[in-house]
């Protein structure tokens, strides 16, 4: 929008030619008015005016059959336009103080100049950094599609050797996922262990003892995924970082295990946690208070809702629980069958 | 007299075998080993340049980053795959992603008691956006996509199901299938679904739809109002604005962070 409104005065601007501008005194506006848009029509204000004063200056037109202009607003600004008119209008600031030095009208006028250099100058500086910016993004995509040739040509031959090789060394395999790109044979990029990933496995057992062992033994693996790249803050882990590194601690004799549940759950679970005596605690408190929900089990030991949910199952799972499942929830008993 | 054992004979015999095994492709062969490393030296460099120049503009724009991911998957690269890859540890791309992973968990868990644990992206996308105060970089819907895709491969269900236009995000291991999609679909308009709306539209039996509303109660996805006017109103807070509206309380905040 091409309108705006100071202290003393209404200006509209052409948006393609800056120097034109128009003004008129405040002083002229009798009352004003919104428009609501409607189908095809844009929002306005309408300003009744006064009579010309004598003293009028030249303006686009001599004569008009209107009494009042009507402004448009295609694009929004009319609310807060509005809001300052009514300011300005409330205010009357230019019965007290004199105007600044007019508008230019026309181009090239030095007397104008100065004030022009206030507002055009700074439109102006907008205008340069928007195109700036289009420069950066249009030169960031052009050297991204280079970059992407590139890569494609690299990508190709990996693609053609990592094919012909089976049964990847562990060079390979780092260089592959690198690149990131998914073994061409098994089509993952993770179940396939690297250097990397025996490190993280190693950095893993030594971060979450301390948590595990608060937890009952065992972690969901988002859980850890959140506590790991918290601690970090940087140089985070992907998703199939965790995954890959999680998967090597029975081969390199950590004292952890990840598992999945039926569900699909993945945990990270203390080997010394064994299933005997989980199972054995599921039973016990379902025993003690009768019967249990997921949540209420959770409370009790302190654990999450999904976690609790899959010790019950797995208790069930072995006979020791039964189910009774309504719309009230799902709740386990003892299996007395 | 021939030696036996070592001798000239052996030792060709040696490496005619190891021949062999290298042409079965059994193992990368020395020229191959030294072509490869030659050509990841360059990308490398490529890289590089290509980061000192444009890696704020990554972290910035989320076109730019929708155009990045397009073309690694038309060369067909995972960008995301590891924190260890190139494209991430020069890039800075990785950590964008995998931070905005812990977001988006933390967000889900919060309010799992809530809404069973479906939100729909646009809740998602303004609570992320919230959790990230004012001075952090712009996250798009797209974002959002991507990073939810790379939570999968932790098996806590995360899943996107497409519903009036937009997507519901699942963050818990519930069963849902075909029909079950089908009836929150039909819900997405007024928040809630009744039987009779469900064989109406559906055109199933009154068992099928029981059934299927039955399994989204047990799982916490539904709630029922049972006193409605007409007919007993199966409600779903992940779509029902009113009740999501409401601010992250310190109990649920509690869940959040181990």
């Amino acid at each position: 929008s091409c309108h705006w409104t100071s202290t003393h005065r209404l200006i509209w601007r052409d948006v393609k030619n800056h120097e034109c501008c128009i003004a008129m005194p405040l002083s002229q506006i009798l009352l004003f008015e919104e428009q609501a848009a409607g189908i095809g029509k844009s929002a306005k204000i309408v300003i009744h005016l006064q009579a010309t004063p004598a003293n009028k200056e030249p303006g686009p037109y001599q004569h008009s059959k209107y009494s009042f202009i009507k402004l448009s607003f295609k694009e929004h600004g009319q609310i807060e336009f509005y809001r300052r008119l009514t300011e300005e209008m409330t205010r009357k600031r230019w019965e007290n103080t004199p105007a600044s030095q007019p508008i230019p009208i026309g181009t090239g006028s030095q007397a104008g100049r100065t004030r022009a250099v206030g507002i055009v100058g700074i439109e102006r500086k907008i205008e340069e950094k928007r195109k700036e910016t289009d420069k950066n993004i249009s030169e960031a995509f052009e050297d991204l599609s280079k970059l992407m040739v590139k890569a494609k040509e690299m990508v190709e031959l990996s693609r053609s050797i990592a094919n012909k090789i089976k049964d990847k060394q562990f060079g390979l395999r780092s260089y592959l996922l690198s690149m990131g790109i998914a073994d061409p044979v098994t089509r993952e990029t993770h179940g396939s262990g690297t250097h990397y990933h025996m490190q993280l496995a190693k950095q893993l057992d030594d971060m979450l003892q301390a948590p595990l062992e608060e937890r009952g033994g065992m972690m969901a693996l988002t859980e850890v995924y959140c506590l790991v790249n918290r601690a970090r803050g940087m140089e985070l882990l992907s998703p199939e970082d965790l995954v890959n590194a999680c998967k090597m601690f029975e081969s390199l004799k950590l004292p952890l295990r990840l598992r999945v549940f039926d569900s699909g759950v993945m945990v990270v679970q203390l080997q010394s946690h064994s299933e005997e005596e989980m199972i054995a605690s599921a039973l016990d408190n379902v025993s003690d208070k009768g019967s249990l929900t997921a949540e209420e089990f959770a409370k009790l030991l302190g654990l999450s809702v999904l976690l609790s949910k899959e010790r019950l199952l797995l208790a069930e799972k072995m006979g020791h629980l039964c189910r009774d499942d309504s719309v009230e929830g799902l709740r386990f008993y003892p299996n007395l069958f | 007299m021939h030696r036996r054992g070592v001798g000239a004979g052996a030792i060709a015999k040696k490496k005619l075998a190891e021949a062999r095994y290298k042409e079965r492709g059994n193992v990368l062969a020395e020229d191959q080993i030294v072509q490869m490393s030659k050509q990841l030296e360059t990308f490398k460099s490529n890289l590089e340049e290509f980061a000192s120049k444009h890696k704020q503009e990554i972290r910035k724009n989320s076109q730019f980053r929708v155009q990045f991911q397009e073309m690694c998957a038309t060369i067909g690269v995972d960008p995301l795959a590891s924190g260890k890859g190139f494209w991430s540890e020069m890039l800075g791309v990785g950590d964008f992603y995998y931070e905005l992973g812990v977001q988006i968990i933390e967000v889900c868990l919060a309010l799992k008691h809530r809404n069973g644990g479906l939100i729909t992206l646009d809740e998602l996308h303004q609570r992320v956006l919230k959790g990230r105060g004012k001075y952090a970089q712009d996250v798009s819907q797209d974002d959002l996509m991507r990073a939810i895709k790379k939570l999968k491969v932790m098996g806590s269900g995360f899943g996107m199901i497409p519903v009036g236009g937009s997507y519901l995000v699942q963050s818990v291991p519930a069963e849902l299938n075909m029909d079950h999609t089908v009836v929150l679909q039909l819900a997405e308009k007024k928040g809630f679904v009744t039987v009779s709306e469900i064989k109406d539209s559906l055109k199933w039996e009154k068992e099928r739809a029981c059934h299927v509303l039955d399994h989204l109660l047990k799982e916490g996805l539904a709630w029922l109002d049972s006193q409605a006017a007409e007919e007993a109103q199966y409600w779903l807070p992940a779509l029902f604005s009113e009740l999501t509206s409401r601010d992250v309380t310190p109990e649920e905040a509690n869940q959040m962070t181990p």
